[in-house]
């Protein structure tokens, strides 16, 4: 009895992208996204569960194809999927105690890169961000200016900036305005 | 901005990612209902209030999303030291705690 | 005249890069490297402001940030005018317009120096004694008046058209002050590779160097040694240089607040350049290298344009070339004013005559002065000068008295010492000790990782100084774990040293003098006036501070706060450090509020959220309305159309067939984990254990106080996962207290939280019509009243996506909520809208949605309860599980507040004419006729015009109200008495049958 439209997606921001002197924003395309929460007993088989060693130093990353978790607490991993991998199935089959909430609607990514994405970022995030204090694959949850963001770095000159939806019209604004500064 | 160490991230962290969240070792009873008035009225309201040293929570809302207890010395606002929420009320503070 | 003042091949300005400016109108040239006030100088202008109060004549006293008097009005075009900017630090740009402050009809003519005249009358504590009565006159005359008449620049009346950025910085040593001292620091630190920010307030490095004369720094002059080595800084990766930056607040754990002025000195700013940027600097280590600042002489009018401080004459005539007169007085305590006398001799420039406090001065620099021929007058003092618009002449006597005598003078030089620059220092809340041998504070007891070196502290001269400061910035960085070999001081050759001096007032205006010697220039504060404070009782410095204002203008008291205390602990027999220093408070300079703002200007001011439906309401003419930082559609007007009659037609059509409404701020958490309903039964007071999966339920959630928290529905999707929903307000303090609880009292249960307010858009599908506009989308859900009935919640697909599907209603009548991924909200609303209109369905804003849940009574926590209802105020017994032995609030509602009677209780209010509306917030009485002020029983929390009643509804909180039901009340407004009734909360379908139907 359904009849068959099929809805489009409207991703928040998409194409959004900028590039100042020094730094270029971009909006990422849509990734698969799960907040997976757990005790420590369950890493093991949540990690085998999805091909990646869950990370348990804090603020620290791992990537394996295509997926990358991100520590966030210390029973708290933020998974995402960039090639549209299922992460809710893939923990589905997982008996040990845990969590898993699909939130691939719930985030926007914004790439910072080049030499001032730094520079731009810390204009409003208190957060020491030089390498050897926050080296490539470190990743926290943090601020930026007024908002809550997930802060990765994915290269030396390249983060990853993860907002909530309705926060990344001020999110992509804010560190456009910052990016203008970096590069002046 | 202070700096807060976050004992579940391990590091000194700035002020702008935690939240207070008021005095610590305050107990819930496990037995709420049969609590006198004169018990739960010091369990909801009467708080030390300290010149000094006090014992409070903290949260890393913008962060690990952990709360935690911090020892900070209400005068000079200094951070004495910081330890898991559950664990026990420390013996002994580190050395300047005077 | 141009730049008559100006000397050929003196200075280190280049004669060919000339720039044009005004003043007041009237056009001047200046050179490149100026500032403001050595441009006017250099034309001879020395009168640029009146004064605050008495609106005396005045030029300036400083080349510096401590300048109180040459306040002036920098207008770049209508929007950017800048009041009260010191022309002493504004750099000169071509076409720079200036203007002064404080004067009416003009500066050289001003009214208001008739104030002057009557110095007598105004002395300190006039205005607090005189304007006393009556009361409101203080706040309705007194006070405008006075403002008016006294006072600074004034604001411009436009929004500020630049733009202001701000950075937070963090590095292993962070040196303030960019003189002989903080270079010498920037560089030892520098060595060790780890991340060093020096900063100045300068254009350029160099500090005192850029007044100084003769110094030699590894072999060069001292001036070519700092911009030698701000040159290499510059050039080390791990160096950052900030100059035009001031340190204005230093903070706990060495957090240090500064302000980059990035294009105030650009002819032509703007474009992506910020005017200013903020920097938030976290450093391990601070060097302090902040120098000192020189101190005037309080003697009787010592304050005519043309008065100023030595040091400044010499950076006016050192650095930019210009000779402040041509027949020049020096007033002074110690060698510095030797120093600019010798300096202006050389130049060309006429010397008077030194007059030294001093009975036998000796010393290389006395020599000199003396072997160029210039008349030195040891033991003496200037009692008094003359000059309308500046000073003309000084007259000098033997300091103990004895025989005057005046000498013509066109420029008054003075030197009373140096004060160091302790306010950084003193800001990290270190302690100040008194040296009682040098009568000044230096710093004592350190409370944070920094330390201070030079001038600042204490130390007399540049070789000293830079040797202590290149050590310092050597074991900075060791201290903050950077390996350095040991660092080379640079090689010093230099004579002069800033020791001796005195503080205090002057002979000539001690106890028994009635002159004006002025110790605060910006307030107009006479050493007669500190007396006065004492004798009217002040003893504490800070009391003495307040009855004068003496160190309370922008200037905060640099040049004058120790000689009030001098003469205040003078006045009191004290000794200085039993009278006490006031506290040093930041910002060491005025900052803008641009530079504080930085970013969050406009869209960045705070963030504005929107729904992902938002799109669809903007096109079809929603208006919205502020929900928190939601923009939420309020109502949807069509052609014609006001909000009363938009909002009416939304509400009837809901009714009568369903309309559509955008919920998707509703805070939304996911429980997940086995524990997922002990937690439930612990944080709600409704029984959740035996709820059934696919089954939904009204939950209310209290504080440990007993009070209503917040309301929601929340679903049962399985075993172990609960969907509940939170107020729009509350998403973000439900969550919170739900996280506090779990990992602080109940940390043994199995289970986490989840926001997933952004995941999931809700669409509200409302009225009879409701299940006809869905059905047609929906597959894998059967919607049957049988299979679905009120109060449940299914999983499936609509439109080809996944769905939650509530079926719930927050209007009373059959409803849905369609929970769909957030990006597909509005391609799920389209489809909605396109079955809705079928059926002659509207869609409705926020204000039809309060109007249809208060018909049927349901309340809006925050509106109709404010923290201090209770479920039973609230009529919502019910939802209290009673056989539960637990949960959050179980306890508070059993207080004896709680329970007693009278409580104020939430009832529906008619009124007896139909068609008048309350207003919200309206105060409620028994009794109209009782006398004012009469007792408030309650009041209004939300009233409306029902058009589905055909009349006026409203929600009240009123003492006892469920026992009052049928009474009369009144609502007593300014120009009528309203006659309500008291009745039941529920004023549409009370059966409550359309639920179901």
């Amino acid at each position: 009895m359904a009849n068959q439209v099929t809805a489009t997606r409207r991703p928040a921001q998409s194409g959004r992208d900028t590039s100042a002197r020094n730094v270029k924003l971009a909006v990422l395309p849509p990734a698969e996204r799960i907040s997976l929460r757990a005790p420590a007993g369950a890493v093991e088989a949540l990690s085998r569960a999805l091909g990646l060693a869950l990370p348990v130093r804090p603020c620290t990353s791992a990537t394996a194809e295509g997926r990358t978790a991100l520590w966030l607490g210390p029973d708290e991993w933020l998974v995402l999927d960039e090639k549209g991998g299922d992460l809710l199935a893939a923990c589905a089959g997982v008996e040990a105690l845990h969590s898993a909430v699909g939130i691939s609607h719930r985030n926007v990514a914004i790439a910072v890169t080049g030499p001032g994405a730094e520079t731009t970022i810390s204009a409003g995030c208190p957060r020491d961000l030089a390498l050897e204090a926050f080296s490539v694959g470190a990743c926290a949850r943090t601020v930026l200016g007024k908002i809550e963001i997930v802060l990765l770095r994915t290269g030396e000159e390249a983060f990853r900036v993860e907002c909530w939806r309705s926060f990344s019209d001020y999110a992509f604004t804010f560190l456009d305005d910052a990016a203008r500064d970096a590069a002046s | 901005m202070l700096l807060i160490r976050c004992p579940y991230c391990e590091q000194d962290l700035p002020e702008l990612e935690f939240r207070n969240a008021g005095e610590a070792h305050v107990v819930r009873s496990g037995n709420l209902v049969a609590e006198s008035d004169e018990d739960f009225e010091r369990f909801l309201f009467i708080r030390e209030n300290p010149k000094g040293i006090i014992y409070e929570r903290w949260r890393h809302i913008h962060g690990c999303g952990r709360f935690f207890n911090a020892v900070r010395n209400t005068v000079s606002d200094k951070f004495l030291m910081t330890y898991k929420a559950g664990e026990k009320k420390p013996e002994s503070l580190p050395g300047d705690a005077k | 005249m141009p730049q008559s003042y100006r000397l050929q091949g003196k200075g280190r300005l280049t004669p060919a890069k000339g720039l044009r400016f005004s003043f007041d109108g009237k056009h001047y040239s200046g050179l490149q490297g100026d500032t403001l006030a050595s441009a006017l100088l250099a034309n001879g202008v020395h009168l640029v402001g009146r004064s605050f109060k008495y609106h005396r004549p005045r030029g300036f006293l400083s080349a510096g940030a401590e300048e109180p008097n040459a306040l002036v009005t920098v207008q770049r075009d209508a929007a950017r005018k800048t009041p009260n900017v010191r022309a002493t630090v504004q750099e000169l740009y071509d076409g720079l317009d200036a203007h002064s402050q404080n004067r009416w009809p003009s500066l050289s003519f001003d009214v208001g120096a008739v104030n002057d005249l009557a110095g007598s009358m105004f002395s300190a504590g006039f205005y607090y004694k005189t304007f006393m009565w009556p009361k409101s006159a203080w706040k309705n005359v007194y006070e405008p008046k006075i403002r008016a008449a006294a006072g600074l620049g004034v604001s411009p009346d436009q929004p500020d058209p630049d733009h202001y950025s701000a950075r937070f910085a963090h590095c292993e040593v962070l040196v303030i002050g960019g003189g002989a001292a903080g270079i010498a620091a920037a560089r030892a630190a520098a060595e060790s590779g780890l991340r060093v920010i020096l900063a100045d307030e300068q254009a350029e490095l160099g500090g005192a160097l850029r007044f100084e004369s003769g110094a030699s720094i590894d072999g060069m002059d001292g001036w070519s040694w700092a911009q030698e080595a701000a040159r290499s800084l510059a050039g080390m990766p791990n160096v950052r240089v900030l100059t035009r930056t001031t340190a204005f607040g230093y903070y706990a754990q060495n957090f240090v607040g500064l302000v980059e002025r990035v294009s105030d000195h650009l002819a032509s700013p703007g474009g992506a350049l910020p005017r200013e940027r903020l920097w938030q600097v976290r450093a391990k280590r601070v060097v302090l290298a902040t120098g000192a600042i020189e101190r005037h002489l309080v003697f009787a009018e010592n304050d005519r344009p043309g008065i100023m401080l030595a040091s400044a004459a010499r950076a006016y005539l050192n650095h930019n070339g210009v000779a402040v007169g041509r027949n020049v007085g020096i007033y002074t305590a110690g060698d510095s004013g030797y120093a600019a006398a010798i300096d202006l001799k050389k130049a060309g420039a006429g010397v008077a005559a030194i007059v030294d406090l001093r009975d036998n001065p000796t010393g290389a620099l006395v020599d000199e002065a003396r072997s160029l021929g210039i008349e030195i007058n040891h033991g003496r003092a200037v009692v008094r000068t003359a000059g309308k618009l500046r000073v003309s002449s000084m007259t000098i006597r033997p300091k103990n008295g004895g025989a005057e005598r005046t000498i013509a003078v066109d420029a008054l030089l003075m030197s009373a010492g140096w004060t160091p620059s302790v306010h950084l220092f003193s800001q990290s809340r270190g302690r100040l000790a008194f040296d009682a041998e040098s009568r000044r504070f230096l710093p004592s007891d350190y409370a944070q990782d920094c330390v201070a070196v030079g001038a600042c502290n204490g130390t007399e001269t540049l070789e000293a100084t830079v040797a202590e400061a290149s050590k310092a910035g050597e074991q900075a960085a060791k201290a903050a774990g950077g390996k350095t070999a040991k660092a080379v001081a640079p090689k010093v050759d230099a004579s002069e040293s800033w020791a001796g001096g005195m503080v205090g007032s002057g002979p000539g205006a001690g106890p028994d003098d009635t002159v004006k010697a002025f110790v605060d220039f910006q307030n107009d504060v006479t050493a007669k006036d500190i007396r006065l404070a004492v004798r009217e009782g002040m003893r504490s410095i800070e009391h003495v501070k307040r009855f004068t204002t003496n160190g309370m203008a922008t200037d905060q008291g640099k040049t004058s706060n120790m000689h009030g205390l001098a003469i205040a602990a003078d006045a009191l027999g004290k000794e200085i450090p039993q009278v006490g220093l006031t506290t040093f408070r930041p910002p060491y300079t005025p900052v803008t509020f641009g530079a504080i703002i930085g970013h969050a200007r406009g869209p960045l001011f705070d963030p504005t959220r929107r729904t992902a439906i938002h799109p669809w309401a903007e096109a079809n003419g929603a208006v919205f309305e502020d929900v928190g930082q939601w923009k939420r559609a309020w109502y949807f007007p069509r052609q014609g159309e006001d909000m009363h009659a938009a909002v009416n037609r939304e509400c009837e059509t809901v009714r009568k067939a369903a309309g559509l409404f955008d919920a998707s701020t509703l805070g939304k958490i996911e429980v997940v984990g086995p524990d997922a309903a002990k937690f439930m039964e612990l944080m709600y007071t409704n029984p959740w254990e035996k709820l059934e999966a696919g089954r939904c339920r009204y939950g209310i959630m209290l504080r440990e106080d007993g009070f209503i928290y917040d309301d929601g529905v929340v679903g049962r999707l399985a075993a172990d996962r609960f969907h509940v929903t939170t107020t729009t307000g509350g998403a973000a303090r439900v969550m919170n207290m739900m996280e506090d609880y779990l990992q602080t009292e109940f940390p043994h249960l199995n289970v986490w939280l989840t926001s997933i307010s952004e995941q999931w858009a809700v669409i509200a599908v409302q009225g009879p019509k409701s299940r006809e506009i869905i059905e047609p989308l929906v597959e894998g859900i059967d919607m049957s009243d049988g299979a679905m009935p009120h109060m449940s919640v299914r999983e499936g697909k609509i439109c080809g996506v996944p769905t939650r599907l509530f079926r719930m209603s927050f209007t009373g009548d059959r409803g849905f909520e369609v929970n769909v991924p957030a990006d597909y909200g509005q391609a799920v609303w389209e489809a909605l809208w396109a079955e809705g209109r079928k059926h002659g369905a509207c869609a409705y804003g926020t204000e039809a949605m309060h109007v249809l849940r208060a018909e049927k009574g349901y309340i809006i926590v925050g509106q109709d309860t404010d923290g201090t209802v209770t479920p039973s105020d609230a009529g919502l017994d019910w939802a209290i599980g009673k056989k539960k032995t637990d949960f959050v609030g179980i306890r508070g509602l059993t207080r004896p507040d709680l329970v007693a009677k009278g409580r104020k209780q939430l009832v529906g209010l008619k009124t007896k004419d139909p068609n008048v509306v309350l207003e919200e917030g309206a105060q409620i009485v028994a009794d109209p006729r009782q006398p004012v002020p009469m007792t408030m029983i309650g009041h209004v929390t939300s009233s409306y015009w029902s058009q589905n009643c055909g009349r006026s509804i409203a929600l009240a909180l009123v003492a006892g109200g469920q026992g009052r039901m049928g009474e009369t009340l009144y609502v007593p407004m300014p120009d009528r008495t309203i006659e309500v009734e008291v009745t039941g909360m529920v004023f549409f379908d009370e059966a409550g049958g359309r639920l179901h139907g």
